[in-house]
């Protein structure tokens, strides 16, 4: 997978950042952030931000008003700061409603659409598709993932054959949490998928192994899910000092540090944090910026973090 | 899906304490003043316990029946379901318990008769059901008395009221299946959610089927419900 690409406005923009010396200062943070880093997706060279949005718990709200509009602010500040890919599952509860009232909304010019279909048997899995469309809003969706691998056989033929016929654009599968791995390198070797969504973190590096080369090698976009383990991850470093070299990458949280550890791995696609907070989805996108860990920072920023989580 | 040993309770925790206890304050504020009306059905249920007599016996359970019966409408379809795919489950099993509870009145013979006297446990676990477990909102980070878990209103101090009658009743086994299996989930999910007393619902629940372990052994009165002291 070829490097990290800035954009031409990006590389400017950390240009005078790094001559002002304001790039790790809390001014710059509290001002819009630079726009994000991009990887292509392998299979067809398009660039995507290094830095999505997930939905897991975050946008299951329900009805609630409140909710629902603290939502649709997120959802503003993700696409206003650059951000694309958002990521869904009928498995959410209300969360596909949720983004697509938001979608309604904003009318984001640039979003990626990603879901999944989560249901056993393939006949079902058309009707669900077809509802979490138009619970997204959108006339077609970007990706499709067969979630945890749930009736995989039957589903990827129907995925893509959808992307033959041009209703789909990108075909992936998902597995969370370390689960069923082999089936996934089997599938990952054998099926033409675009995607691969795998959880890994600075703590859960199974993946670096065998999934990460292989998706390299078979041109496979990876998508990492969980990069917070669902938030314990922040939790158990809140209020232990970041250590030196955070400066040095232009982190000033730890989940930006867990971020950048992420996405700076070259197989990476794109990682998807979930939020509820405009302060917090800034401060992911902030991660997708600026200069990221080399393969000796990767190492100890993994050391530091199982050293203090 | 595969590898069901693999998935832990939080792999299916759908939702944040922030929007599970909005949903309760929503659903608080839809209702009022319902809420008075289930304060009432409470002291028909609390006076059932503390003077066990045959017509307060059955208005108590047909109280808890309407009580298990509205919280699986109002609660799990309407309004849980919104965020929990599991609630229409839950919902099915509410139902189901209300229908037992009616049995409960209409064919008496088949249960035990009420403890002849009040018992401290019984009155204890009904009470603080009632009357405390509103209050358990205030003693939560960031919770209001908006956010009150009433009983007959919302499922938790529903089953705690409903366990307190069992053990009066000494109902058999298939009465608690269902409260004492939603304590398990419910104080499981509140667990999950870091809800610092998610502890009481099982405690409540191992408490109350102890209780009621330790009571099968003395011969119960079966007069039950259709001939209580009147």
């Amino acid at each position: 997978m070829p490097p990290t690409s800035p954009s031409r406005r990006h590389l400017l923009a950390s240009m005078l950042a790094a001559s002002s010396g304001l790039a790790l200062s809390p001014l710059l943070a509290a001002a819009p952030p630079a726009p994000l880093l991009t990887r292509p997706v392998p299979s067809s060279g398009e660039q995507l931000p290094v830095i999505g949005l997930g939905s897991w718990i975050t946008f299951n709200v329900g009805r609630d008003p409140q909710g629902r509009r603290e939502s649709v602010d997120v959802m503003r500040q993700f696409f206003a700061d650059g951000g694309r890919l958002v990521d869904s599952s009928p498995m959410y509860g209300s969360a596909q409603d949720v983004i697509g009232e938001a979608v309604q909304t904003l009318k984001p010019a640039r979003l990626f659409s990603a879901d999944k279909v989560w249901v056993s048997g393939g006949a079902r899995g058309v009707a669900q598709v077809e509802a979490s469309r138009k619970l997204w809003r959108v006339p077609r969706f970007d990706l499709l993932q067969v979630h945890n691998l749930l009736s995989w056989e039957e589903h990827l033929p129907l995925l893509l054959a959808m992307k033959r016929e041009g209703r789909l654009r990108y075909v992936g599968i998902t597995t969370s949490e370390g689960r069923r791995h082999t089936e996934i390198e089997k599938i990952m070797a054998s099926q033409p998928i675009d995607f691969v969504q795998i959880s890994y973190n600075a703590l859960d590096r199974d993946v670096e192994q065998r999934i990460l080369p292989l998706a390299r090698e078979r041109k496979i976009g990876v998508i990492v899910n969980r990069p917070f383990r669902q938030g314990d991850l922040t939790q158990s470093l809140a209020g232990k000092p970041l250590p030196g070299w955070a400066a040095d990458i232009g982190c000033t949280t730890w989940a930006q540090a867990l971020l950048k550890f992420i996405v700076s791995h070259t197989a990476v696609t794109c990682a998807i944090p979930a939020t509820s907070s405009v302060a917090h989805v800034r401060e992911n996108l902030l991660a997708g910026t600026g200069r990221m860990p080399d393969e000796a920072l990767r190492k100890r920023i993994a050391q530091d973090v199982e050293r203090l989580a | 899906m595969s590898e069901w040993w693999t998935y832990s309770l939080s792999d299916f925790l759908m939702f944040s304490s922030r929007s599970y206890y909005r949903l309760i304050e929503s659903y608080n504020a839809a209702i009022w003043p319902a809420h008075f009306l289930a304060l009432v059905a409470g002291v028909i249920v609390l006076g059932a316990i503390a003077r066990p007599r045959q017509h307060l016996q059955r208005s108590a359970a047909l109280v808890l029946a309407a009580a298990w019966g509205w919280v699986a409408w109002a609660y799990h379809l309407e309004r849980y379901a919104e965020i929990n795919t599991a609630a229409p489950y839950f919902a099915a099993a509410f139902a189901a318990q209300a229908l037992l509870l009616c049995w409960l009145v209409y064919r008496p013979g088949n249960v035990a008769n009420a403890a002849p006297a009040p018992q401290p446990l019984t009155i204890g676990l009904s009470g603080l059901a009632i009357c405390a477990y509103p209050l358990l909102a205030l003693a939560r980070d960031n919770g209001t008395w908006r956010q009150a878990e009433v009983f007959g209103i919302v499922p938790d101090p529903t089953v705690v009221a409903t366990l307190g009658m069992l053990l009066a009743w000494r109902a058999p086994a298939i009465f608690w299946l269902i409260p004492v299996s939603w304590c398990l989930v419910s104080g499981a999910t509140l667990m999950e959610l870091k809800i610092n007393h998610a502890w009481l619902l099982p405690v409540l629940a191992l408490t109350a089927v102890l209780a009621r372990v330790m009571r099968s052994k003395t011969p119960p009165d079966l007069n039950s419900i259709a001939n209580p002291r009147s």
